[in-house]
């Protein structure tokens, strides 16, 4: 490929093949997802000694271990034989993973344990020399992230100022600490960028997402009118950036005095009978609700309000994406049923949200398909609302298309390097 | 073999019988795949219209799920889908579907829970889906005929990756 990003990206616009063009799609798994940290699991999807998950770096399908002394791994979901799947469920149990072709079987840190009927290989076979292949694995306040790459910089340098929006995302557990309570999972025929400029989209919201207000209390919906509370678009740095559309819900354990949202007085009033202290009470109900912003962090996860996004690129024109609901780590069960009744009232395939996004991509994919060199315009955005962005900083209001000309401009890094 | 002129003389508590739910189940059917959700909604008696995703769940009040509408939700949930402003569902899908493969539940006086087989296929941009499904019904008789106290819709896939859905299952 000749120098693909600088004649497709421009840092008002791309190119319409950076949705179309399969070649280019394969460039890409090469050069981001085989060189950057893709995040592959929350802490809590490991609850314990000998858990697991499957996901997947790019295209290559992992499993992500948590072993006896609790130390986690990423490791290459193949047999080091003749390459079949060890594990083809999504999370569980396991202490082993045994190759169901030949037998060969591994411990959760990759090491290969044991091969039937070894006599029938030569006397220096090395057990050593075939462990499950295992990636480079850091994390980062619960976020757990691979890499291919043994040489790039250290997660928490990679992540930046990133890591201040993580660590106020992360304060919607109420101090239980947050846990994944269950996942919805879905694809669009469209290409994975689309999804990535979604995130950081607030001026789509109101026109989109209409009926999703129009079913909301007058008070909520006030809320929700995130356009009007004086938000912005923040670059944070490789590719990442935080679009905050309600302010008054950056910090979850700020404003604990504040009058209880109506929406939520009855789940107050649940607790308080549960004998919980009035401090308590407040700060769950603070934080039941979510954060008021998206962090967009390149190129396959998102902090979004209330849940973890969570993308994986098929094909040049098919994406898959996770909702990861999450809620309080051993918290109020009135609490966490609340969120799990938020979490499907706008997300999912039949949520009131969710289903007119993954319309709207595919209408973005199919229109796409004319004008092969049209451009795709990101160039939207005035200057951010004084004082609010960090000095130094690139932000532009909170309908601005500052976060996807971030994330283009770390693609174009990584696609010239 | 209840005919409506029998139906109509049957006190509350009578038993309801598979052909008469099956009944039921093909006129509500049939209400989905024609969008009358405004005719589909006094067909409920409170409960739940449930979409699981864990095929495991004990309740699923306490878990996630594709779905989990009380009276005010599915109310909601009608509006939005009507209303001409979700450009998912203006125009949905178009939908077929077929139910069979009955099984009884459950009987009591008035009262059946019954699960049976669901077929759609679902029509939009030149591309025919099939979503299949255990569909479990728990029919309650009232004096204006059998209504519903609750659906659960189990999809084959349901944990597996799905695509947004614009209609009512």
């Amino acid at each position: 490929m000749t120098d693909p990003a600088n004649t497709l990206v421009r840092e008002d616009r791309v190119h319409t093949s950076l949705y179309t063009d399969p070649a280019l799609f394969d460039a890409e798994m090469d050069r981001i997802f085989k060189n950057s940290w893709v995040w592959v699991a929350h802490a809590s999807e490991l609850p314990g000694p000998n858990t697991f998950k499957t996901a997947h770096v790019g295209l290559e399908p992992v499993i992500v271990t948590r072993d006896k002394a609790g130390e986690v791994h990423v490791l290459l979901n193949r047999c080091r034989h003749r390459a079949a799947s060890v594990c083809e469920k999504k999370k569980g149990k396991a202490s082993v993973f045994v190759c169901p072709y030949h037998g060969w079987s591994y411990a959760p840190d990759g090491a290969l344990r044991m091969v039937p009927h070894a006599k029938g290989y030569p006397a220096d076979f090395d057990k050593d020399e075939f462990p499950l292949l295992s990636l480079r694995t850091e994390s980062y306040n619960g976020m757990i992230y691979a890499t291919f790459r043994d040489d790039i910089m250290p997660l928490e340098e990679w992540l930046g100022p990133a890591r201040k929006w993580i660590d106020l995302f992360m304060k919607q557990g109420a101090g239980f600490g947050v846990k994944a309570l269950g996942e919805h999972k879905f694809r669009f025929p469209g290409n994975w960028k689309i999804q990535l400029e979604n995130t950081t989209d607030a001026y789509h919201f109101p026109i989109v997402h209409k009926t999703f207000l129009d079913s909301l209390d007058e008070e909520t919906e006030d809320v929700f009118d995130v356009l009007g509370q004086g938000g912005w678009v923040e670059d944070l740095g490789n590719g990442h950036s935080v679009m905050v559309m309600i302010p008054d819900l950056i910090d979850l354990e700020d404003n604990l005095d504040a009058p209880i949202p109506e929406r939520f007085a009855a789940l107050a009033d649940e607790l308080r009978a549960e004998g919980h202290d009035e401090a308590l009470v407040r700060k769950v109900v603070r934080a039941v609700g979510g954060t008021g912003f998206n962090l967009n962090m390149f190129p396959n996860i998102a902090c979004s309000m209330a849940f973890f996004r969570v993308l994986r690129p098929v094909k040049v024109d098919e994406t898959e994406i996770q909702h990861i609901a999450i809620g309080m780590d051993g918290g109020p069960a009135p609490a966490n049923r609340m969120r799990l009744r938020l979490h499907e009232h706008f997300q999912g395939p039949m949520g009131f949200g969710t289903p007119d996004d993954a319309e709207g991509w595919e209408r973005v994919q199919r229109g796409a398909q004319a004008g092969q060199d049209v451009w795709i315009m990101v160039n939207r955005g005035v200057a951010a609302p004084d004082g609010v962005a960090e000095p130094g900083h690139n932000a532009g209001d909170v309908s601005s298309e500052t976060g996807m000309r971030a994330a283009y401009r770390m693609w174009k890094r990584m696609m010239e390097a | 073999m209840s005919t409506s002129a029998t139906t109509a003389t049957l006190t509350a508590t009578a038993a309801i019988g598979l052909d008469e739910a099956a009944a039921f189940i093909w006129a509500e059917g049939e209400l989905l795949d024609r969008l009358a959700y405004k005719d589909w909604l006094p067909l409920w008696a409170g409960g739940h219209y449930v979409i699981p995703i864990d095929r495991d769940a004990s309740d699923p009040v306490d878990a996630l799920n594709i779905a989990y509408d009380d009276a005010t939700m599915r109310e909601a949930r009608v509006k939005r889908l009507l209303s001409g402003f979700s450009m998912s569902s203006a125009p949905p899908a178009r939908t077929v579907r077929s139910a069979s493969r009955f099984v009884v539940e459950d009987s009591a006086p008035g009262a059946l829970t019954v699960r049976c087989a669901q077929i759609l296929v679902e029509y939009k941009y030149g591309r025919t889906r099939t979503l299949a499904a255990d569909v479990t019904y728990r029919l309650v008789r009232t004096d204006a005929g059998l209504r519903m106290a609750g659906k659960s819709i189990l999809l084959l896939n349901s944990d597996e990756d799905l695509f947004g859905i614009g209609y009512l299952l």
